[in-house]
């Protein structure tokens, strides 16, 4: 069994696309000779070539634009944005052109690009390099938005993003850089808007995306051994569209749910979450939604305030006994 | 661009009254309270659109803005449904999705019009360099004001451009206001363009906006050098708008005299004037051109709205769950 690192699998999977698909080029600071900041594209300069492997200036408007130019012509670029808070320098871009091109001329213009940008808090890169934002981008019509949680489900989830017509903005958390896994096989597909079921339960649902799949899980384990209770552990995958199936179908049987979302407090994806759940599956509630998210701040940068402001296991354990201790299911 | 330069002119003449009609017409419709929104007129520009669309070879680009329905018009999009995507029909090009910020025909080259001032400046760059990449004899033309020269995505795209060799022209229509601004209260180079140029590793070209001839040679030079492999060219053309900024401003802010001089150094005036052409010869071949424009007006009325469900239509081009 070969085993394969987060990090590899990011290289991985755009070699894969890029050898299959001529039409896959990628382009971004440091991308190519350099191997990337976070070392996730080496290998890549050497097999594909200056051709198509770009390095670009610090320009995240003229690099998402110019993907956007380049999709509209026919070929299916993969924008690097190095760090999830520098898409604040092009949401012109990702907002008001490729998530609206396609419907302001009727079906003329299309947009098949995946951004992808490194994301997330918990290294002390401070207030400006620790976003993952996958909830700004779901706002947005038009765009699709994905965050794997695994090597292999990055390799999966990667293919049917570049296959995509429409811009997918990829999602890709450092702290799940040195996550190992099995190397999938080659045609490893994993279609967008399907969610996966990580662990199953009768007791509660607990619903995460991204590096709080790892929260959810160890939640999981001590609820498990500690307080007998049984979570079904439920890995997003993709956050637009949203698989409110997988979701439902999990809180028929449980009846409580707590979601992980680092993504935040205000507007978070679990709020949507939970707004549909309210609206289409009240009756399938026996108590309140839980959402375990960080504070509504900036990420800080003291190690001991940054862990607080992360969700953590121990508020997902106590989240999930709270709705147990105080209702019963019906 | 063979044809004899006198029968071409004569086209260019005629492309000109006819866009400047078809921009009246608009003008009139919005006094007439018949098409909603608002709209952003290019009466005075039309030789920049013009003289660039002679230019440029049947397959090059073109991205346009707001103030673009004269780009759109000179490169062959129909009039008919020009006018039906103004009004907001499902006849329109963009099947009244759209609107009139927002042309597009890419059966034509015509790769969209865009409201977010020089938003799209990137994305021609990106699809210069994607002709680039598949060696293609295609060159991308991208239009925009003097407004545009002082926001980020200009700079980042020139760069950009200039750096990696791009197959693009790049248009200034510098009609010496930035929305109600002078350019001169915004700008610290006097010419926005040109005067940026060597920034990037640029020639400064400025030609007169108003000589169709004069834009057709430029942007002509231009075309072959970015298809030669030479790299992007920027052009400033010095032009001016006869109409206020969008359907709401009245030009209130341009001082004394300065609307009837450039009224005196009218494109079509000055294109006419050349070819020894009176004023009845003008009124003559006007006259002729608008019954033209006028039937495409009157199909354009008879086109329907867009049914209710074309409000979903085109999110997305895949499946969403």
């Amino acid at each position: 069994m070969t085993t394969i690192s987060y990090r590899e699998a990011i290289a991985e999977s755009i070699a894969r696309a890029m050898r299959r698909d001529q039409s896959v080029v990628l382009l971004g600071e440091d991308v190519g000779a350099a191997g990337g900041a976070f070392k996730t594209t080496v290998g890549l300069f050497e097999e594909f070539g200056a051709e198509r492997v770009l390095d670009t200036p610090i320009s995240e408007q003229a690099i998402v634009g110019a993907a956007i130019g380049a999709a509209l012509r026919g070929l299916r670029p993969i924008a690097e944005i190095m760090f999830a808070d520098f898409m604040g320098t092009c949401w012109d871009g990702l907002a008001n052109h490729a998530a609206k091109l396609r419907y302001m001329s009727a079906g003329a213009l299309g947009v098949p690009m995946v951004l992808r940008t490194h994301g997330g808090a918990g290294f002390g890169f401070g207030s400006q390099h620790s976003q993952t934002w996958e909830n700004l981008a779901m706002a947005i019509p038009g765009l699709k938005v994905v965050m794997p949680a695994s090597p292999s489900d990055h390799i999966g989830l990667f293919q049917s993003a570049i296959d995509d017509p429409d811009p997918v903005v990829f999602v890709e958390h450092k702290a799940l850089f040195g996550m190992k896994d099995e190397l999938p096989p080659e045609g490893h597909l994993i279609p967008l808007g399907q969610a996966r079921t990580v662990r199953t339960g009768e007791d509660v649902t607990i619903v995460a995306a991204g590096a709080m799949v790892a929260v959810a899980e160890k939640a999981a384990e001590v609820l498990a051994t500690g307080s007998g209770m049984g979570a079904d552990v439920i890995d997003l995958r993709t956050l637009w569209p949203l698989d409110m199936e997988a979701v439902s179908r999990s809180l028929s049987k449980t009846r409580r749910i707590v979601m992980v979302d680092e993504s935040g407090s205000v507007c978070g994806w679990s709020a949507e979450v939970a707004a549909r759940l309210v609206e289409n599956s009240f009756d399938l509630l026996a108590g309140p939604i839980r959402r375990v998210v960080p504070p509504h701040t900036p990420v800080p940068f003291a190690a001991s305030l940054e862990r607080d402001w992360l969700p953590s296991v121990s508020e997902t354990v106590e989240a999930a006994r709270s709705l147990r201790a105080s209702f019963q299911s019906a | 661009m063979q044809a004899d330069s006198q029968v071409v002119e004569l086209r260019s003449l005629e492309e000109m009254i006819r866009i400047r009609l078809f921009e009246q017409t608009l003008d009139r419709m919005f006094a007439r309270g018949l098409i909603r929104g608002t709209t952003h007129l290019a009466i005075g520009q039309e030789a920049v659109a013009v003289g660039a669309a002679k230019a440029l070879a049947d397959q090059d680009l073109v991205f346009s803005t707001y103030r673009g329905h004269h780009h759109n018009l000179a490169r062959g999009l129909d009039m008919t449904s020009a006018f039906a995507e103004v009004l907001g029909r499902r006849d329109g090009c963009c099947g009244g999705i759209g609107g009139s910020m927002h042309l597009t025909d890419v059966s034509k080259g015509l790769m969209g019009s865009y409201a977010i001032v020089g938003g799209h400046i990137p994305l021609a760059a990106g699809a210069a360099w994607a002709a680039k990449h598949r060696g293609e004899d295609v060159v991308t033309a991208c239009f925009f004001g003097d407004g545009t020269t002082t926001i980020g995505a200009f700079h980042e795209a020139l760069n950009l451009a200039a750096v990696w060799s791009l197959p693009l022209v790049l248009v200034c229509e510098n009609n010496l206001y930035s929305e109600y601004t002078p350019i001169g209260k915004v700008s610290p180079v006097a010419d926005p363009a040109a005067g940026r140029a060597s920034a990037y590793g640029l020639r400064p070209i400025v030609v007169d906006g108003n000589d169709v001839s004069a834009v057709y040679e430029i942007v002509r030079a231009a075309r072959d050098m970015a298809a030669r492999g030479e790299g992007p060219v920027l052009i400033e053309a010095k032009t001016y708008r006869l109409s206020g900024h969008s359907r709401s401003d009245p030009g209130a802010y341009r001082p004394e005299g300065e609307l009837e001089a450039w009224k005196n150094r009218d494109p079509i005036r000055l294109l006419a004037q050349a070819l020894g052409l009176s004023e009845v010869d003008v009124s003559g071949m006007t006259e002729r051109i608008k019954q033209e424009v006028d039937g495409a007006m009157e199909r354009a009325l008879e086109s329907p709205e867009p049914e209710p469900s074309a409000l979903f239509k085109h999110v997305y081009g895949g499946a969403t769950a």
